[in-house]
């Protein structure tokens, strides 16, 4: 074949091409660990590794619970009950802004942030803050 | 049985004029028969009875509407146009437009408080396409922000014109947040939730605490010794537009 040179360099040039994220990150090292605010309560309404995996699972359940199903007290796994609340219970009780908690992890795995904060009130970001969390938010 | 071509046709036909026939029935009967039997006897619901003398004494008096948009976040907006309504006053022609003469008394109270009527039929939940507004079993016609689409069918089914659309996001029409309760965001509607918050622990809507002449009487329309029954039972009550038949939950005693 006449055009092994021009072929071969294309199909070089496209595997390349096509698979550079993958030598970009390998080149990168990995990105830091997000490092999401520490809750301040004594232990989650849920067990760790559940949380991560399927928290919006959870949350979903608490949403259509308390909305649509007039739900509001969650019975956790190891006995003890909780006011069915974002703001409330996730944020204000223990884990504080939800930039500093929520949006870390998002933003590192490229999750679009949720738009709960469109209407669900967060307490603000530790730098900003100046009341108490379960102070009023300053707009 | 040999049935004939003829003898088969006519029993089909006469079969599909019963079958109509029993929906007609069904569909024109009257309105107070329906009234009846969503009476006693059938869990709670919901209502408000509002005192149209006491409601006069202080003249200028906003303190129900107040308390609801405080608690609720209830944005201030100075265009007419986006304003965002839960409880509000009108003028009396407005609020009971074919109950007014050149010669009648006038009602006394000008403007009067408005909200959502919290109908036994509501239109508005009967319309909405995704589910978002529905009626809750105690009464309360009860708003899923999460799932409005923000088609408003809703506003346009309403005769109380009892919902408000978010043209634009109200946070930075309010002087402060309450941060118990959600603010809504641009592209949804909304509308008084009867404080089903509040109800939920055992209280009161917001509006009835806030006011000071103990205007608003709240209570279970189903219940004969309930407050609102005992003076929809010693006193004249008018509701809105009652001949559309949605029943609305909220009477003005005149």
């Amino acid at each position: 074949v006449r055009d092994r040179a021009l072929i071969f360099t294309g199909l070089f040039l496209f595997v390349t091409l096509a698979t550079f994220p993958v030598w970009y990150n390998l080149a990168g090292g990995r990105g830091a660990a997000p490092q999401p605010r520490k809750g301040t309560g004594n232990s989650c309404v849920a067990p760790l590794p559940y949380m991560r995996a399927s928290h919006m699972e959870l949350l979903r359940e608490w949403r259509d619970g308390k909305v649509r199903g007039n739900r509001r007290v969650f019975g956790a796994a190891d006995g003890s009950a909780y006011p069915v609340s974002l703001t409330g219970t996730c944020l204000n009780r223990c884990h504080g802004s939800a930039e500093e908690f929520c949006n870390r992890c998002h933003s590192y795995a490229g999750v679009p942030v949720p738009n709960c904060w469109r209407c669900h009130s967060s307490p603000p970001a530790e730098a900003r803050r100046t009341a108490p969390v379960v102070g009023r938010i300053a707009q | 049985v040999k049935l004939s071509r003829k003898e088969f046709l006519g029993l089909v036909a006469g079969t599909a004029v019963l079958a109509g026939a029993g929906k007609l029935v069904q569909a024109v009967q009257p309105a107070g028969e329906a009234a009846r039997q969503e009476g006693e006897g059938r869990g709670r619901r919901w209502g408000m009875v509002i005192d149209l003398e006491l409601c006069s004494r202080e003249e200028g008096c906003r303190l129900c509407s107040q308390a609801c948009h405080k608690a609720h976040n209830v944005p201030e907006i100075p265009n007419r146009a986006h304003q965002v309504k839960w409880i509000w006053h009108e003028p009396a022609d407005r609020v009971f437009p074919f109950q007014q003469s050149a010669y009648s008394r006038p009602l006394g109270v000008e403007p009067l408080p408005v909200l959502c009527n919290h109908c036994a039929h509501p239109s508005c939940a009967r319309v909405c396409p995704t589910g978002a507004t529905w009626k809750r079993e105690d009464g309360v016609v009860m708003m899923d922000y999460h799932r409005c689409i923000g088609c408003r069918y809703c506003m346009a089914a309403c005769p109380y014109g009892s919902r408000s659309f978010n043209f634009e996001d109200p946070r930075p029409y309010l002087a402060a947040v309450n941060p118990e309760f959600p603010t809504r965001c641009a592209g949804v509607v909304e509308k008084c939730n009867f404080c089903e918050e509040r109800l939920a622990n055992g209280g009161v809507p917001a509006c009835v605490e806030g006011c000071h002449h103990k205007a608003m009487v709240f209570g279970d329309l189903n219940d004969p010794h309930s407050a609102v029954r005992q003076l929809l039972k010693s006193r004249f009550a008018l509701q809105r537009l009652p001949e559309l038949g949605n029943g609305p939950a909220i009477f003005y005693l005149v």
